[in-house]
């Protein structure tokens, strides 16, 4: 570890990072090297075309609205600090840092749904709508099926979850409907070193 | 009550059962007749003559022919015996809850083999390999392999084959040296047992059983990474058993001082190749079942059998080649499964796992009966407690001590670690089983002097791991707070939760430069769609629906059950009227005119009804109705089926139509479709037609159907067939038809009003109330001819002289007629009040809604 700090003097807030976080200096260091290669241009940020770069991404169906994601409202730019603060969801949900901090750690349970919901939620009214719901479906779906067919499929999706009825899923009822799914499990990613 | 019946039933076949063996005697004694081995079933048909003695001297009427029958009458009769063991079990449902299944039948084995024992004085029935390997075992491990959740098992492939193989050498080392080391301290008294030896006992221990873990687990609803992990290892470190078997079985030939370096790198290498080649034979017959399946389109009947032929030819194979035929048949099953599933007929998919199911949980409570029978037998016990003890002892600890150190190795690396109560679960349930027993038994007698110590000690860890490990599983289970099984629910919104997460972590993997195991599974789900769906699925299965869809219709499927149910729980059949039905009916007839027989459309007017409530409200979005519906969920439909196709069965009997022809249910041995005759279905659509047009014009003109209108009417349904088909086609049902003189509203009115036409079906002289009047022929003739001048004033839907002639004869049209009747008589029912005689008047001076209506007499 000792030898792996001087290696990370020259990210800059390296060590709040890791502290807020939870990822090791060697984790830090790896997800550093990978945002210098996205930053095709070295502007310190990665803008929506060095992620649109990404060979593996182009296939992937609902990719825009994990690059919506990763870039806060108003901006075009996430720097370091913002990109591994969103992958920090992504860590498998550690019990025993939990207990140490009193805030509560990007990769809860609470937070990884609230990353999910965001993916449906695009205009962040704290809602989803049913056409951010169809949209959804068609970006997964559209090969497959026809709009008909995804549209009834919503409104029964809307049927379970929309408990009061007001044709919009609010974040408590979203997170009541997947309360069988395990997602700490489903929503964590191995982190090499 | 039950219980007692089933108990003096199973009293009879104990008594059937010692008449067997007395009259089995004798053969018993022969010793050229193997009669426990039930497989040969090439019985000498020499015996039957020796039975009669000597030339015949007048003709018999009816002879005594045991010994012609005998075989496979004893095999099916011990069918018999160990699937009435498992129904008086399984009848006592407070038992079964705290002592497994497998225990109990293990106990019933204990009771048969006592009455074979007292009635033979020798134990004439056991567990034989032969039997065991070949016949037994093959289908429960292709049920396993055809049933294995993929997704899970390879995602957790890795820590399964760690334990499969480095645990499994591991138990079979640590036991055969430890027991080895208590011999050399003396713990065990003078048995004649050398290192070899015991590493040879070690190994046949050292593998747990897929059947006695699929038996115990499944009663112990755990988690299912838990569930998993053990389960996997059972099936696939059969592997290394086999080759730890057979090495150590050659080393006892050899002898200690032939053994060297060479010798165990041969081993080293066996495994490898038992193994990877083993899975490799069950890969290749599993892609040439999907291959097959793909053509058996025209032999529906026999589809489902090649499942179970190419299954049991790869274990087979395998076996051949002196490789794993365990994990060659898993292989086989978990490789086809996804590709059969598509290609073969939903039918035969239900036939496939029922059949799986009925195979495999028949022969695993064989297994367990005659596990039981083969302890009561002298012959194989020989008591040494210091040697039954310590390896209870050791079996046990070993597996402990193994599972813990693998998976504290494994949760360095495992994304979500498997916590203390896991491992502890996964060391209880290193259940042994029949498999240990059958390589037991295959020891040799002239090497192993202490074959009868080994296979009774084998017996007892068998029965200690199953019975007493298998009681306590449950208790400890719920004492250790191990996550159970959540009972997966069906949420659509879950689904589709499942389907972002996919994409979502595969990108984020992409993103932060990862290849893990979402990258593999993406690049394979790619692979596997491009090229082996290509080659594996016939084209119209390729065309797949996503999984978000299967629960769709499955959760559709539900809500038109509960639907239906309501339906019928109000006595009405209203909803195989209403106006969804006639989709189907049109699309039937447009489809696949020929093909259609009576019963089908019954049977899919429940269907489509009731599986598109959401869409009922909207009248246009019905025709964007997915056809797939239509098909999907027939096979789950059976149950709610029978009473609802005879309920519509006998009412369109009743009133539709009388068949002229006798024969329809005819035997085919090829065909489950009885009235496929296109003739007849042409006489019931033509008949249908002209009673309508009748009814029609009965009601409508006031004439009595005259035979010359009925003679042009049938002339007239050969001609505008075609015109009619095309008609449904585009979809123009108002537009292209400008003999109609309907207006837009009123046909609208017609079939969406089915709710009120109810109020007036109570008629006298129709049997069942909720039945639409407009099917019964008879009743449009009730309205007399004075009062046709009344109608054809109010007649604001009176088709003109043109439209007369030639009405176009489509289904969907005719289906529009009905209810434009009835609405049209029922508005000017009070001006026929007073006139109509007494045959008519009864029906309109009813209460107009009788609510509820009495419930059908068939439900």
């Amino acid at each position: 570890m000792g030898s792996n700090k001087s290696t990370l003097q020259h990210i800059p807030n390296a060590e709040e990072l890791m502290e807020e976080t939870g990822f090791s200096a060697a984790h830090i260091q790896r997800l550093y090297d990978r945002f210098q290669l996205l930053d095709r241009d070295q502007m310190g940020g990665l803008r929506n075309e060095d992620f649109e770069a990404i060979p593996e991404l182009v296939t992937n169906p609902i990719k825009d609205r994990i690059i919506g994601a990763f870039l806060s409202p108003g901006k075009d730019m996430v720097d370091f600090p913002s990109f591994v603060r969103v992958l920090a969801h992504f860590q498998p949900t550690n019990s025993k840092r939990s207990k140490t901090s009193s805030q509560e750690q990007y990769n809860s349970p609470t937070r990884k749904l609230q990353f999910v919901f965001q993916l449906y939620d695009q205009d962040r009214d704290g809602k989803i709508s049913k056409t951010e719901m169809l949209q959804v479906l068609q970006e997964m779906l559209r090969m497959e099926e026809t709009d008909e067919q995804l549209q009834s499929v919503m409104e029964k999706a809307f049927q379970e979850a929309d408990l009061d009825q007001d044709d919009a899923i609010s974040f408590d009822e979203f997170k009541k409907s997947l309360e069988k799914l395990d997602i700490s499990e489903k929503m964590s990613i191995g982190f090499l070193c | 009550m039950a219980a007692l019946r089933q108990s003096t039933l199973c009293f009879y076949v104990f008594c059937l059962l010692m008449w067997v063996c007395q009259a089995n005697e004798p053969a018993v004694h022969d010793p050229t007749s193997d009669t426990s081995d039930a497989g040969n079933a090439n019985e000498t048909h020499s015996e039957e003559h020796s039975e009669e003695g000597g030339p015949i001297t007048t003709l018999p009427i009816v002879s005594w022919k045991w010994h012609h029958v005998e075989t496979p009458y004893i095999v099916a009769l011990w069918v018999l015996v160990c699937w009435l063991c498992k129904l008086v079990i399984e009848a006592n449902h407070h038992v079964t809850n705290v002592i497994p299944e497998s225990a109990l039948l293990i106990c019933f084995g204990f009771i048969l083999g006592g009455i074979i024992w007292g009635a033979d004085k020798v134990q004439t029935f056991s567990l034989t390999p032969t039997v065991f390997f070949f016949y037994l075992l093959p289908q429960i491990i292709l049920d396993a392999g055809y049933f294995m959740p993929n997704k899970l098992f390879f995602s957790n492939l890795g820590g399964i084959l760690i334990h499969a193989i480095i645990g499994t050498c591991w138990n079979a080392a640590t036991v055969g040296l430890s027991l080895w080391g208590c011999h050399v301290g003396g713990a065990m008294g003078d048995i004649d047992i050398g290192l070899l030896q015991y590493l040879l006992y070690g190994s046949l221990l050292s593998a747990v059983d897929p059947v006695a873990v699929i038996a115990v687990f499944e009663q112990v609803h755990v988690n299912e990474v838990l569930f998993i992990m053990v389960f996997g290892e059972s099936l696939l470190n059969d592997g290394v058993t086999v080759v730890l078997f057979n090495v150590f079985d050659a080393f006892v030939s050899l002898g200690g001082a032939e053994i060297d370096a060479a010798e165990i790198i041969k081993g080293i290498i066996s495994f490898f190749v038992v193994a990877f080649g083993g899975a490799l034979v069950g890969v290749v017959f599993g892609l040439l079942l999907s291959l097959l399946t793909r053509c058996t389109k025209n032999i529906q009947i026999i589809e489902p059998g090649f499942v179970f032929v190419l299954g049991y030819l790869s274990y087979l194979t395998a076996e051949m080649l002196s490789l794993s035929a365990i994990l060659s048949i898993t292989f086989c099953g978990v490789c086809c499964q996804k590709y059969i599933n598509a290609n073969m007929d939903e039918k035969s998919v239900t036939t496939v796992r029922y059949a799986m199911k009925v195979f495999a949980n028949g022969s695993e409570t064989m297994i367990f009966v005659f596990l039981g029978i083969s302890a009561i037998d002298k012959t194989i016990w020989v008591w040494n407690t210091g040697f039954i003890l310590l390896t209870l002892l050791f079996v046990f600890v070993y597996r402990c001590i193994g599972v813990f150190f693998l998976t504290w190795i494994q949760n360095k690396f495992r994304l979500v670690p498997l916590d203390f109560t896991d491992r502890l679960i996964m060391s209880y349930g290193g259940l042994r089983g029949a498999v240990a027993y059958g390589l037991a038994v295959l020891l040799d007698e002239n090497k192993i002097k202490e074959r009868p110590l080994m296979i009774g000690t084998t017996l007892i860890v068998v029965y200690f791991t199953v019975i007493l490990q298998g009681i306590t599983m449950k208790p400890l289970v719920t004492w250790l707070k191990v996550k159970r099984a959540t009972s997966s629910d069906l949420m659509l919104i879950g689904k589709v939760q499942n389907k972002v997460f996919d994409h979502l972590l595969v990108a984020i993997e992409d993103i932060s430069g990862q290849k893990g195991h979402n990258y593999m599974r993406d690049k394979w789900n790619n692979f596997e769609s491009k090229w082996l769906s290509w080659i594996l699925m016939k084209p119209s299965a390729r065309k797949k629906h996503d999984h978000v869809f299967d629960v769709f219709h499955q959760l559709n499927l539900r809500d038109a059950l509960d639907y239906v149910a309501e339906g019928e729980c109000k006595g009405s059949l209203e909803f195989i009227r209403n106006e969804t039905a006639y989709i189907d009916f049109r699309k039937k007839f447009g489809d696949d005119f020929s093909d259609i027989s009576m019963p089908d459309i019954t049977i899919d007017m429940g269907d489509t009804t009731i599986a598109n409530p959401y869409t009922r409200q909207d009248t246009f979005r019905r025709d964007t109705v997915p056809s797939i519906s239509l098909e999907m969920h027939e096979q789950t439909m059976n149950g709610l089926r029978e009473s609802e196709d005879m309920n519509t069965h006998h009412l369109l009997q009743q009133h539709l139509y009388k068949g002229r022809k006798q024969h329809r249910h005819r035997y085919s041995r090829s065909h489950f479709d009885v009235n496929q005759d296109e003739n007849e279905v042409q006489e019931i659509f033509q008949r249908t037609m002209r009673n309508r047009l009748e009814s029609f014009k009965s009601g409508k003109m006031g004439v009595t159907p005259p035979k010359t209108i009925t003679k042009h009417s049938k002339k007239d349904t050969q001609q505008k067939m075609p015109n009619g088909k095309s008609m449904d086609k585009t979809r123009s049902y108002h537009s292209g038809d400008e003999d109609f003189e309907f207006s837009e509203e009123s046909s609208a009115s017609g079939y969406t009003g089915s709710i009120p036409r109810v109020s007036y079906t109570a008629g006298v002289g129709i049997e069942n109330p909720a039945f639409m009047p407009d099917l019964d022929p008879m009743a449009p003739v009730q309205i007399p001819p004075w009062l046709a001048e009344g109608e054809t004033d109010s007649a604001t839907v009176a088709p003109s002289q043109r439209a007369q002639a030639g009405l176009p004869w489509t289904p969907s049209n005719l289906r529009r007629l009905a209810p434009l009747r009835i609405s049209t008589r029922s508005s000017d029912s009070f001006v026929l009040a007073d006139t109509l005689p007494s045959s008519s008047r009864e029906r309109d001076e009813l209460p107009p809604p009788p609510s509820p209506p009495p419930s059908p007499p068939h439900s």
